[in-house]
């Protein structure tokens, strides 16, 4: 048997510290790791070594979101005077929304694990990227309704609202427009029963579904008298969509690696 | 036996409520006391070592005349916050002056008018049954300060409340009663009261003068504790306590003793204005004991004592030289006495210790245990000293500092005697709970058994009755619970309900116990025998269940765990919101799948892809056309149509659940319930207050209408008059009660009960009922058409459709319109497109049945009880009448959409057994969590909140399941009638 080793993935590695600005060194790094990681595994069957390298992938991307996801909590009151996920919950939840969304452009950006085949142009690029906005904005206003329509007010803490929605929306909508693009068609077919055809669907099933129940849950404390601090709207919602996203980011790879057996995808 | 699961779900349910009867019986004791008439005890003697005193009788009293103004609702920050100091001058300048003993009493839950006046008069904590009965106040036999009062020849003279004249019915020498339920006016109830006073304070033939002004309890229900109108109305107050104040004062030149008249409140306020609950400001009430006896330093105001409210029966027994009530539990506000010689003082707080220690006796077993008990014998020998002391002459500093020792001595007995009276209260009669308990249990666990044979096709299943009833099981069950019964009943110290009933009831219920067990164990044996071939299918079911389902059952289960935390059952609407709204999510996301994803797309999603939509849309169609013949008409008309009324038709069901939630989100801001966010200004607020009238009027005319649109597409021709003649009663009534205006009103006319308006739009209530049952009779008899019964059906569903109109509260129509609203969406767009299966169909029904409740502005809490709703056309107050329409008025909710799903259901003549099948999953997921929420408050019964928020839940649910048993027998009913006719 051929042992496999993927010369182009590596130099993409390499390719990959060469990315300006320090804080994604770090990134870079992780990246890097991730590859030589997935080196020892190209010794088996193609089609199983495929899948065992992307889910060691995916586990190690979903991990760097997590830490990414703590390290919000406690670094930014280095810079920011008297911040606490708590009682500065608004600025929190920018910073972490902020956070995620660019952790996961950058770092889907960089995997591609979905590659497209036909070379686009740059006018094409842009429009999907200005697509690819316009659509985050519409699910942003999407949650908005929804939340308003599970009873959040109308128009006092309108803020919060809205940027529990954003971070909603950070948490599912925009994963799928990494993976899928701007795309409907795609999207409807991978939240159908069967619709996945590979893992990163799989996982993005996982994570979406996760997200949107922890932020469900998480409105059952908010009636209970125990007068905490972080039972204040919308901070036990939001607590429970990052519980549940970063519950379905440790999930999706276990569970992808339990079912590898059963997980056969249709090449498309 | 073979039973069908709808009657077999009935029977459950019936033996349900009596099970949940049992318990309450035993929950909540009638009489806590054995209520022995009064007879008259001699006073106990003053207490002394060796020398016998010489003084038996009981002291003389203090006060001449008493005047006691009892405010309803006067909250403790109304007189000491900043409203006292704005708004009553006269009463913050006594008790600067040094005039005026101060306290803040504390009321116990449940803060209603009824209990709170029996602890003011008897000083014992009343039951919470007591609130039941407040809406018949029967009269009081209890030993009470008034009775005492007539007993010793005072004259007591009473205006206000008519609740008093109810309790003491025989008691007044003069009595004016104004009604409290009239809630709209509150200047002519206190004026009704004032009236009267310049009279009676120039008279001197009376002792006693009791007043009770409602007008500000009034106004709270109206607007709040905020609003512009109390103000007036505490001004008002202070100006009728100055004026007996200066009465009193100048008569007392040439009297000999001081007279006292007390200002108090019987409960306070909570934010949103109304009472019931135990919140700090629904039990925080002030009182203030005016008299010239008390003469205080000048300038040190102290902050008010916070006392207990049942303390001053106590207090005014002493100070009117009366004994103090047997059952009360309060202890003499010390100040009162304190100007008093140190002999009457320890003589005082003598007579109040060992009426105390008497209590405890009667009803602690091991009394001497008590602290109190202790301490109370410790100062009564401590007591005897001081008075042989004194007897014998001595009357220096020893004497003195030994007096104030056993003072203190008292005090401090006295108040641990009265703690561990007030917690006595609650005792239960555990023998009935768990009996009740248990059958409760037995037949959810049966019905729950019997779930997957009562769900299959036919709907009909072998209850092992009759084998089981004569196993050997059944004989030991009965013999070792007689046993039991036996035991319980003769070493029992209290009195328990199961063993005050005749010996063959008992029995019965033990056999009916273990028949229930010995059905439930052949059940078990029979699933255990047939679990192994049915393992596998079980397996392959459950991964066949739709999100639906999975949510339906995880919605209960949450549900039923909620109920274990007293914040849940405060907010339980916002539960069943939620889980409405993720109801409606669900349903949306499966008409989405349904319409843009066909079943084929789960399989060939390449090929899906490639073809082109439109195209495939319309095969799909197609073939769910030919699936479906039995859609209903309307369907069938759009299929025959061309191309653009189906896209037409598919974006409004798609579309569909969205609009239900904006309905419900709508409906969420009408009425404001709860706890925690009670207090926010909501619609229904706005629209009642006066001056929104005309757009109230605009509101309840278009709701009218509305209804009327929505309703008259089932009705018969005939039952379509009436109904229009029944709408337009109900607004004349509206009118009639000056809820609305009408256009050609201008001014405000003179407000009447609308008996005649009402009694109007009953007689169309009861024609189309009975034309309704006609057709009924009519279809069961002739076996003719299956229509005449659907007809009949929603003939019955449109008579009780316009008596909510009648009863519900003015800004409440739209609550009705929605409900109406919803239902016909739900019917066109989601029932009977996705093809629900009657079980699917049925508890949706149920979530939004209790949605409603709540959208209503019903909550867990007595306090927003519309009672109101049982007067409606009735000159006084009829029992049977009234508590009928304060129970429908109050579950229209529940009741309109489990009589729409029946007829519904009907109406979709295809499914024969989805009628038994509805019914077996309306008493199953009714009687899931009634059960464990016995086991729960039975486990909490001694938990801070059980008064104020478990027991008004009980007794919700209690009468919900009645209700359940009510809908599921007439369900039984109109199923047998399908089922004679094959």
């Amino acid at each position: 048997m051929k042992i496999l080793r993927p010369k182009d993935v590596k130099t993409k590695g390499m390719r990959q510290i060469n990315v300006r600005g320090g804080s994604q060194r770090v990134l870079a790094l992780c990246l890097l790791f991730v590859h030589f990681e997935s080196l020892p595994y190209g010794e088996r069957l193609q089609g199983s070594t495929m899948k065992d390298a992307d889910i060691k992938r995916l586990f190690y991307v979903h991990i760097f979101c997590i830490v990414s996801i703590i390290l919000t909590t406690f670094i930014p009151s280095f810079f920011l005077e008297d911040f606490s996920v708590l009682e500065t919950h608004l600025t929190w939840l920018c910073i972490c929304s902020m956070c995620v969304a660019i952790i996961n452009v950058v770092l889907y950006l960089q995997v591609k694990p979905n590659p497209s085949s036909k070379r686009s142009s740059i006018f094409h690029k842009i429009s999907r990227l200005l697509k690819s906005c316009v659509y985050f904005f519409i699910s942003c206003l999407l949650f908005h309704a929804i939340i308003v329509l599970y009873g959040a007010p109308l128009i006092e803490l309108m803020l919060e609202t809205f940027l529990f929605a954003v971070i909603l929306s950070t948490f599912t909508t925009l994963p799928c427009l990494c993976l899928l693009g701007p795309n409907i068609k795609a999207w409807l077919r991978v939240f159908t029963r069967n619709g996945a055809t590979s893992i990163w669907d799989n996982s993005l099933q996982i994570t979406t579904m996760s997200s949107v129940i922890g932020a469900w849950l998480g409105a059952f404390p908010i009636p209970l008298d125990w007068e905490r601090p972080w039972q204040v709207w919308p901070i036990s919602c939001t607590l429970g969509a990052t519980f549940g996203y970063m519950a379905g980011l440790l999930i999706s790879p276990v569970w992808i690696y339990r079912n590898r057996k059963q997980l056969t995808y249709k090449s498309r | 036996m073979r039973l069908g699961s709808g009657v077999f779900a009935a029977c459950c349910v019936v033996i349900q409520v009596l099970g949940v009867a049992v318990f309450l019986r035993g929950f909540f004791p009638v009489s806590l006391r054995p209520v022995s008439q009064v007879q008259p005890q001699p006073p106990a003697p003053e207490p002394a070592a060796g020398t016998s005193s010489n003084w038996t009788q009981l002291p003389p009293a203090i006060f001449r005349k008493v005047i006691i103004m009892l405010v309803d609702a006067l909250r403790d920050d109304f007189v000491f916050g900043s409203k006292g100091v704005q708004f009553m001058p006269y009463t913050k300048y006594l008790m600067e002056k040094g005039f005026a003993h101060n306290f803040i009493a504390e009321a116990k839950p449940p803060t209603v008018t009824m209990p709170r006046i029996k602890a003011l008069m008897t000083g014992s904590i009343p039951g919470f049954i007591d609130v039941v009965m407040n809406f018949n106040s029967p009269v009081l036999l209890e030993d009470n300060l008034i009775g005492q009062a007539k007993a010793a020849g005072k004259r007591v003279i009473f205006y206000g409340d008519d609740t008093w004249i109810k309790l003491f019915p025989k008691h007044f020498v003069e009595y004016d009663g104004t009604t409290s339920f009239f809630v709209p006016d509150f200047k002519e109830v206190d004026d009704n009261v004032t009236r009267h006073l310049d009279t009676v304070l120039k008279r001197e033939d009376w002792d006693i003068l009791i007043l009770h002004y409602l007008g500000l309890d009034h106004i709270g229900h109206l607007t709040g504790p905020h609003s512009s109108l109390i103000g007036p109305k505490l001004k008002e107050m202070d100006y009728i306590l100055k004026k007996i104040h200066i009465s009193l004062l100048s008569k007392e030149k040439e009297a000999s003793l001081p007279h006292l008249l007390v200002l108090c409140g019987d409960h306070g306020m909570s934010e949103a204005g109304g009472h019931g609950a135990s919140s700090v400001e629904e039990v925080s009430t002030p009182l203030l004991l005016i008299s010239s006896a008390f003469h205080r330093k000048m300038g040190n105001l102290q902050p008010p004592k916070h006392v207990q409210q049942t303390d001053l029966a106590a207090t005014l027994a002493v100070g009117l030289g009366l004994p103090i009530p047997k059952n009360s539990v309060g202890s003499i506000l010390y100040p009162v006495v304190e100007k008093r010689t140190m002999r009457e003082q320890l003589r005082f707080l003598h007579l109040n210790s060992v009426q105390l220690s008497r209590l405890l006796q009667e009803n602690v077993p091991m009394y001497e245990k008590d602290p109190g008990f202790q301490q109370f014998k410790v100062s009564e020998k401590l007591h005897g000293n001081w008075i042989k002391l004194y007897l014998e002459g001595n009357n220096s500093e020893v004497l003195l500092n030994l007096g104030k020792k056993v003072l203190k001595q008292y005090l401090d007995a006295l108040k641990t005697l009265s703690m561990s009276l007030s917690k006595q209260v609650a005792q239960y009669d555990m023998y009935s709970m768990m009996v009740g308990a248990i059958i409760v249990l037995e037949i959810t666990i049966l019905l729950l058994l019997s779930t997957p044979k009562a769900l299959c096709q036919n709907a009909a299943f072998e209850i092992p009755l009759s084998s089981s009833s004569f196993s050997l099981l059944f004989y030991l069950m009965v013999l070792i619970l007689s046993a039991v019964h036996v035991i319980i009943c003769t070493s029992a110290e209290r009195t328990c309900f199961l063993c005050s009933i005749s010996w063959l009831m008992a029995v019965g219920v033990m056999m009916l116990i273990s028949a229930l067990l010995c059905v439930i164990v052949a059940l078990l044996t029979k699933t255990f025998e047939n679990v192994r071939p049915s393992a596998q299918n079980l397996a392959a079911s459950s991964s066949g269940w739709s999100e639906l389902d999975l949510l339906i059952l995880f919605g209960t289960l949450g549900h039923v765990l909620s109920l274990g935390a007293s914040s849940f059952i405060e907010e339980e609407h916002q539960t069943w919101y939620f889980l409405i709204n993720t109801l409606c999510l669900a349903l949306g996301h499966e008409v989405f799948r349904n319409h843009f994803l066909g079943k084929d797309l789960d399989h060939n999603l390449a090929v899906e892809q490639n073809i082109k939509k439109n195209a495939k849309n319309v095969l799909q169609y197609k073939n769910d056309y030919v699936d479906v013949p039995e859609t209903s008409k309307i369907y069938k008309a759009s299929s025959s149509m061309e191309l653009l009324p189906k896209v037409y038709e598919k974006w409004l069901q798609l579309a569909s659940p969205w609009f239900i939630l904006i309905c419900c989100r709508l409906l969420r801001t009408l009425n404001q319930t709860g706890v925690q966010w009670a207090h926010r200004l909501d619609f229904g607020h706005w629209l009642t207050s006066s001056d929104h009238k005309i757009e109230l009027s605009v509101l309840t005319c278009l709701s009218l209408i509305m209804i009327f649109v929505l309703v008259q597409r089932r009705c018969s021709s005939v039952s379509k008059v009436a109904m229009a003649l029944g709408l337009l009663g109900v607004f004349c009534y509206r009118a009639a009660i000056g809820n609305v205006l009408l256009p050609w009103q201008r001014d405000r006319k003179s407000i009447s009960k609308g008996i005649i308006e009402a009694r109007f739009v009953y007689v169309f209530v009861l024609g189309i009922l009975f034309t309704g049952i006609k057709d009924l009779l009519k279809s069961q008899i002739i076996f003719a058409d299956v229509s005449i019964k659907s007809l009949g059906l929603w003939d019955i569903y449109n008579g009780l459709v316009l008596l909510a109109a009648l009863l519900l509260r003015p800004h409440n129509l739209p609550v009705l319109v929605f409900s109406l609203l919803i239902q016909a969406v739900m019917t066109k767009f989601i029932w009977k497109p996705l093809k629900h299966d009657a079980a699917q169909v049925t508890i949706m029904h149920y979530w939004f049945g209790q949605a409603f409740f709540y959208f209503q502005g019903n909550s867990n809490n007595i306090a927003t009880l519309d009672i109101s709703a049982g007067f409606v056309g009735l000159e006084s107050f009829i029992e049977v009448p009234a508590l009928f329409l304060t129970v429908f008025a109050t579950y229209i909710g529940p009741i309109l959409w489990a009589i729409h799903l029946l007829s519904f259901l009907s109406s979709e003549n295809n499914r024969s057994s989805a009628i038994s099948h509805a019914s077996f999953c309306y008493a199953l997921i009714c009687s899931i969590p009634v059960s464990a929420y016995i086991i729960l408050v039975t486990s909490l019964r001694y938990h801070l909140f059980i008064w104020s928020v478990f027991s008004p839940k009980l007794l919700y649910e209690g009468v919900h399941l009645f209700i359940t048993a009510t809908i599921c027998v007439f369900f039984i009913v109109m199923d047998q009638t399908n089922l004679i006719k094959p």
